[in-house]
């Protein structure tokens, strides 16, 4: 079997992505989103390798990746979970999970835990108005939260996270 | 009006945002002028004309921040608003392009509240006091300020900075606190200069310029041109200022201070004493510089003459090489290297290319070199003592002596790059008056310099220089036989990317200067030397491009190229504001300075042949010449780790 370094293996993957686009610039955010979703972050090597087959310059790649909530070039948790702050959810009493949240995680908004698990974040409007308090937990949504379902959740997610929770997910996936 | 004319992708920016450049169009009908009418005066525009460029050519001001003439359409900062007859919101007039007949006012009581609101919102995120700031009496915001008469500061204003001040660089400081988001800087290095340093970064009130991920200026691929700090509207892009340091030698009496002056800052200085753009003021500098205290005061000039003999040599080498040796490895065709912005976008982004650059130094390095060791033996100065300083229209060339390999002299080279701007500082500081300064001529023993020198500060000029003296040492028959006046005109002018051929029909003896290396010059015969001229690094690369894809640039022999819009006159160092009429006038002006010179081959400037006799004994391109004036280059690549 042959050893392949990480960083060529993103650059196949990108060349992939980018060549379905015409590598046109048209091609960055899919591009993007393909190394967030399989990488969790856009290292600053995956935002000039996309630079270079896009022939735009690396600063406009970093331009975007810093414009969008759901783009990081910074490592974060496994999961990050994005409390709704707007106002519906503001008026069925997100605060009171928000603080349940920092209790539980030991961390404020904006920080990581240092097991590098979770990640805490204001978001805006989830669209679940009506069912507030909102969050995310990457792409899964939690609604009608009370400061009880929040440890469930948690336990969900240090449930689903290890060695036998990957393996779990890769059999899944075939 | 800059022009674009070769290739026909110009502008890497979105077709809405390019500027539009608009023929004048006769006639009535479909596809002819269009009326617009500006606070009741009416004029007949063709289609696509702004709102801004009718107002200018009915004379009705219209104050910008985000528009310059130079780049690309923004219409972010809402200064330019005025109101449009049947538009609900006021319109960005340099943003709004005009495809039907339109009436506009600009200065009702709604554009005046709206742009006063918009100015004292940028107001309140712009940290410092214009005071102690190094833009004061020369910022575009400070100026829109007192032309709305902001007394207060509506929305408060910052009494702590919110960044940190980046001096990473040796050229470029960058003071974000500054910084009002117009994002010309990042319009002039993305679209102008193809180099893409900055970008705005994040969102909304958390919008910041940054570079690539905010890395100090030092970290990034910048090619230290400057180009940013000329249109920023602020003092948040300044070049790195080493008047004091320069100051402090002045006022060392060990040291022995010497001066060399550039041809674009002494075009270009005027402008900083209140004088038209145009106005070139090289013997009234001489003047200054000693009353300001410099030791001696030299003209750059003679390294230029410099230069073109050891660069016309090294092209006929490698023409040589190539042409009767049949070398394969000769690398054609040859770059010129005297612009150090240039050489430092190459050695990023075309490092494949670094042996077509000619290994001779720029003028600046060539003449810190000799000064440090030729002027040092002939006058029994101690070379250790000599501090170089170099008046200079450049910001990169405060890198470029700083590089590590240019140290030929066993000190550093050049010990200061002053820009033009810096100079006029030092100037009023020491309460000179330029303009009303008498003549005096430059400081021997390098006196004499030749119009070819003075030329090297407009694109094309190296170009010119060279060919002066190559046409004259390969033809042995005056250059004024094949052009009048020894004005090579196809060279000239603005157009981004110039290309031409001068044919060798007759060929001559090879001169004394050129005999060791050189026998005759029949190899040349019937050959025809092709040359190309560009300026700008969006051009440069397209140039680069041509080569590789092997178009009619693989063909040339000899390609002039420089980093800044217009060559040096353009440069990063030179007097803010620039614009494409005011590089126009500084080129005038260099050209006319040229025409008034005796001696303007600088092959018959008689202080370069006495350097050849008495200090570079083994003639151009020798060996005491390779160590002293010539030099590598580094492949740095684009990419950070």
């Amino acid at each position: 079997m042959m050893l392949i370094p990480e960083n060529e293996v993103l650059k196949q993957e990108l060349k992939g992505v980018a060549e379905r686009y015409d590598n046109k610039r048209s091609a960055l955010m899919p591009m993007l989103q393909m190394v967030q979703s399989r990488h969790s972050r856009i290292s600053e090597f995956a935002m000039q390798v996309i630079a270079d087959m896009l022939d735009i310059h690396p600063v406009e790649v970093h331009g975007v990746v810093s414009f969008y909530s759901f783009l990081n070039s910074e490592p974060k948790g496994r999961f990050i979970i994005r409390l709704c702050r707007t106002i519906s959810c503001s008026m069925q009493n997100k605060d009171r999970v928000a603080r349940q949240l920092e209790n539980d995680l030991g961390i404020e908004f904006g920080q990581t835990t240092g097991d590098g698990k979770f990640t805490l974040e204001w978001t805006n409007c989830l669209g679940h108005c009506d069912e507030g308090p909102a969050l995310l937990v990457n792409d899964k949504i939690h609604v009608k939260l009370t400061p009880e379902k929040v440890h469930d959740i948690l336990e969900e997610c240090r449930s689903t996270f290890g060695l036998h929770a990957a393996q779990k997910k890769e059999g899944g996936n075939h | 009006m800059l022009q674009k004319k070769f290739g026909e992708d110009v502008s890497r920016a979105p077709i809405a945002q390019r500027g539009q450049k608009v023929e004048k169009s006769e006639g009535e009908g479909i596809g002819a002028n269009i009326k617009v009418t500006i606070d009741g005066k009416e004029l007949r525009v063709p289609v696509g004309t702004t709102i801004l460029d009718a107002a200018k050519q009915l004379g009705i001001r219209i104050p910008t921040l985000c528009y310059h003439e130079d780049l690309c359409v923004a219409g972010v900062c809402r200064v330019c608003v005025v109101e449009v007859e049947g538009q609900r919101t006021l319109q960005a007039s340099c943003a709004y392009h005009v495809t039907q007949p339109v009436a506009v006012q600009t200065h009702t009581r709604k554009v005046r509240h709206a742009r006063r609101h918009v100015i004292d919102l940028l107001l309140s995120r712009h940290y410092g006091n214009c005071y102690a700031c190094g833009r004061n009496n020369n910022c575009e915001l400070q100026a829109l300020a007192k032309e709305y008469g902001v007394d207060f500061f509506r929305f408060g204003h910052l009494e702590q900075p919110l960044h940190v001040e980046d001096h990473s660089s040796h050229s470029v400081f960058r003071d974000m606190n500054k910084c009002v988001l117009c994002r010309r800087c990042v319009r002039t290095c993305i679209d102008f200069q193809e180099v893409g340093v900055y970008e705005a970064a994040h969102r909304s009130e958390e919008t910041k310029i940054e570079t690539f991920v905010d890395k100090p200026l030092a970290d990034v691929v910048c090619i230290n041109c400057g180009q940013c700090i000329n249109r920023c509207p602020t003092a948040a892009l300044r070049a790195n200022d080493q008047t004091d340091d320069v100051w402090a030698a002045i006022d060392d009496p060990t040291k022995h201070v010497v001066m060399q002056t550039a041809p674009s800052p002494r075009a270009g200085i005027g402008e900083c004493f209140g004088l038209e753009p145009g106005h070139p003021l090289t013997f009234q500098l001489n003047t200054a510089l000693r009353l300001a205290g410099f030791d001696k005061i030299f003209d750059t000039n003679f390294a230029a003459d410099l230069t073109i003999i050891e660069e016309g040599t090294e092209l006929l080498q490698r023409l040589y090489a190539a042409l009767v040796l049949k070398d394969a490895s000769t690398a054609l065709p040859m770059f010129t290297s005297c612009s150090p912005g240039w050489v430092k976008y190459i050695e990023h982004f075309y490092q494949e290319y670094l042996p077509h650059l000619s290994s001779c130094k720029s003028p600046q390095q060539m003449f810190g070199s000799l000064i440090k060791t030729y002027y040092a033996q002939k006058n029994n100065i101690d070379p250790a003592s000599i501090v170089n300083v170099a008046l200079m229209p450049c910001s990169a060339k405060k890198f470029e002596c700083n590089r590590p390999e240019m140290c030929a002299s066993g000190f550093k080279d050049v010990n200061y790059g002053l820009t033009t701007r810096e100079c006029a500082k030092m100037l009023s500081e020491a309460g000179i008056d330029l303009p009303k300064m008498t003549k005096s001529d430059f400081d021997d023993p390098f006196g004499t310099a030749t119009g070819s020198g003075v030329i090297f500060g407009a694109t094309g000029g190296v170009m010119e220089a060279a060919l002066r003296t190559v046409v004259e040492l390969v033809t042995g028959v005056k250059v004024e036989n094949f052009f009048d006046h020894a004005d090579i005109i196809p060279v000239r002018g603005f157009e981004g990317i110039k290309y031409a051929e001068i044919p060798v029909k007759e060929v001559g003896l090879v001169p004394d200067l050129v005999k060791h290396l050189f026998q005759d010059w029949n190899w040349l015969k019937g050959a025809a030397i092709k040359v190309g001229v560009c300026h700008g690094t969006s051009y440069a690369k397209k140039v680069l491009e041509d080569i590789k894809a092997g178009g009619r640039f693989s063909e040339c022999h000899f390609i002039e190229f420089m980093a800044c819009p217009g060559g040096c006159l353009g440069g990063g160092g030179q007097p803010i504001p620039t614009s494409p009429a005011i590089r126009a006038a500084r080129a005038k002006a260099i050209y006319s300075e040229d025409r008034a010179y005796s001696v303007r081959k600088s092959h018959e400037n008689p202080a370069i042949l006495q350097v050849y006799n008495e200090f570079l004994t083994d003639g151009p391109c020798g060996h005491k010449s390779h160590e002293l004036l010539h030099t590598h280059y580094i492949p740095r690549g684009k990419f950070i780790p």
